[in-house]
């Protein structure tokens, strides 16, 4: 029954399976069952068969292999999912919010004419129906919908466990040709650059003072600094101020960031979009300060305070001196 | 090079998000509706680049409240045309914004198009991603470092970790910006106004798509996961409780 079979797709850099692929395994092997249908999960790129070893979460790999998918590439990527989507038809496709996920889902929907949800934190069956909560105003609303028949579904990193999809040993690997398409992208893709070695290696901190827009100012970064120095720690940021340019892009926790998780992370003025959480919900130690009492990072912090964090951290670094 | 730039108007979340009574959607009347962050970014390095290589940069939005002081401001920052779409639900979701962007943009000349990465409303998917789609024109999204070399553009696209690519594409292309070269720049009010009186929108009405979206069941506030234990008592207090929070946690060094 090829119409109730899910088809994930994998994420990779260089060959190297992103964790996320494993979150969308598991989750994928939930609703084949359910179904009644088959996992299946789509593997593109160039030379991938170390890949393949790793995913034996799925039931096979439909794998196509194309010089212009060395790198990551949109246009190609989701030509050849048409092809593999044409080929072996799943109701259901999976791709994750990452940065290579959303140049997929959209394009897919579109394309294929099914309806997207995006965001979606969980996903499960009723009936002929599927149904999927979407994350969305930065995590604090959630969103049902169901959709009946094909759709993408476009899951949230972090989200769900990776342990469940992770399996090593590779199913059995089908070869789709890749499509004429891919000869004559438009775009092209020149080269990957590594991140330049930064001044400090957050993924590597004990202590982390984690700034978000509730810093108000650039000018207020060495107060945060100060307390990071006194806890023998290093200050980190949300996105919008890494965007603002007043930190560097290494000092960034979450979903266009970094992963991290040390023993203490004190979130000073962070409101917790789900791309932030991504980064830090694994953090042994996680106190937030934020004078929004509704912000979500105090769904996922262990202690919070609505206080004034203009008020408090001078108050810390008092005690702390 | 000619810029489009279709901006989205969204809730702002700093302020409390109210339902409707049945809890089936936002309570769109009780709502402050400001330009999407990522999309004020597209604009800014919209500026950048006919600051640059010169060229023109058009600045689209959807009629609802708030679209005409958004089209205003753009204005007074630098852009050169702005048009107002008209025809279509204010609340409408992204799949249908981008389908009345493709109808609108057909009145327009460009060759690039960028708009924010993502919105906070974004259930259906990005704007720039479907509407690339249904222009079937190339896309990348999280772009930042956009530049333009005789008829090609160059940008890089960001990944996890920092990691980056760079690609090349000849126009048309639609670029989801993750980040402007510098943060946005600000507008006075005073010109805003000014401009209110003296310039003019341009409306473009377009006929309201016949796409299907997902069915919306309900609207609800996540409930409190593990939720965190609120420190109680005076600033002073609290301090001193994070204090020793974090110097048991971190350890002996």
């Amino acid at each position: 029954m090829s119409a109730s079979n899910v088809l994930v797709v994998a994420e990779h850099l260089d060959g190297v399976l992103a964790e996320v692929t494993f979150e969308l395994l598991g989750l994928g092997r939930a609703l084949a069952s359910a179904a009644g249908g088959k996992l299946e999960v789509a593997l593109l790129g160039s030379g991938m068969d170390q890949a393949a070893s790793h995913l034996g979460g799925a039931d096979r790999v439909l794998s196509v292999d194309h010089a212009s998918l060395r790198g990551f590439h949109p246009e190609a990527c989701v030509a050849a999912l048409v092809q593999v989507l044409t080929e072996h038809p799943a109701r259901t496709v999976l791709t994750s919010t990452t940065s290579m996920g959303m140049d997929l889902a959209a394009a897919l929907a579109v394309r294929l004419q099914r309806p997207l949800i995006a965001y979606a934190q969980d996903a499960r069956l009723e009936g002929d129906l599927l149904v999927a909560t979407s994350q969305l105003y930065g995590g604090k609303l959630l969103v049902e919908s169901a959709v009946e028949g094909d759709c993408v579904l476009s899951v949230l990193a972090g989200a769900n466990p990776a342990a469940a999809g992770r399996v090593d040993g590779s199913p059995e690997v089908v070869a789709v040709a890749a499509p004429a398409a891919l000869a004559s992208c438009r775009l092209q893709w020149l080269e990957q650059i590594k991140p330049p070695a930064g001044d400090v290696d957050i993924t590597q901190e004990t202590v982390l003072v984690c700034v978000g827009r509730g810093i108000e100012s650039e000018d207020n970064l060495p107060m945060a600094q100060e307390l990071a120095t006194a806890l023998g720690g290093a200050v980190c940021s949300s996105r919008p101020i890494v965007d603002n340019k007043w930190l560097p892009k290494t000092r960034q926790v979450g979903k266009s960031g970094l992963r991290v998780a040390p023993k203490v992370y004190l979130a000073l003025g962070v409101s917790g979009a789900p791309e932030h959480i991504e980064g830090m919900k694994d953090a042994g130690l996680i106190v937030a300060v934020n004078t929004d009492a509704t912000a979500p990072i105090f769904e996922h912090a262990h202690y919070g305070t609505t206080e004034d964090l203009f008020d408090v951290v001078p108050a810390l670094l008092e005690r702390l001196r | 090079m000619n810029i489009a730039v279709p901006i989205k108007l969204v809730p702002d979340l700093v302020e409390e998000l109210e339902l409707n009574d049945d809890g089936s959607d936002l309570d769109h009347d009780a709502l402050t509706y400001k330009i999407n962050e990522f999309c004020d970014h597209a604009l800014e390095e919209a500026l950048q680049l006919k600051e640059a290589h010169g060229g023109s940069v058009t600045v689209l939005a959807l009629d609802r409240d708030e679209a005409d002081k958004a089209l205003f401001t753009a204005l007074a920052k630098g852009a050169d045309r702005a048009i107002k779409v008209t025809g279509i639900d204010e609340n409408t979701g992204t799949l249908t914004a981008a389908h009345a962007f493709r109808a609108a943009l057909a009145g327009v000349e460009f060759d690039v198009l960028l708009t924010g990465v993502q919105a906070p409303d974004d259930r259906e998917g990005q704007l720039g991603v479907l509407l690339a789609s249904l222009l079937e024109i190339p896309h990348v999204s999280a772009v930042s470092e956009v530049s333009f070399d005789g008829g090609t553009v160059t940008l890089h696209k960001e990944f996890a970790g920092g990691v980056l690519a760079r690609y090349q594409v000849a126009p048309k292309v639609v670029l989801g910006i993750q980040s402007a070269r510098q943060a946005p720049r600000y507008a006075p009010v005073s010109r805003v106004r000014q401009l209110m009186k003296e310039a003019s929108l341009d409306e473009i009405e377009v006929e309201s798509p016949t796409n299907t979206s997902p069915e919306v069941r309900r609207v609800f506030r996540p409930t409190a996961g593990r939720g965190a234990e609120m420190l109680a008592g005076t600033t002073e207090d609290v301090a001193a409780r994070i204090a020793e929070l974090v110097l048991a946690h971190r350890g002996a060094r």
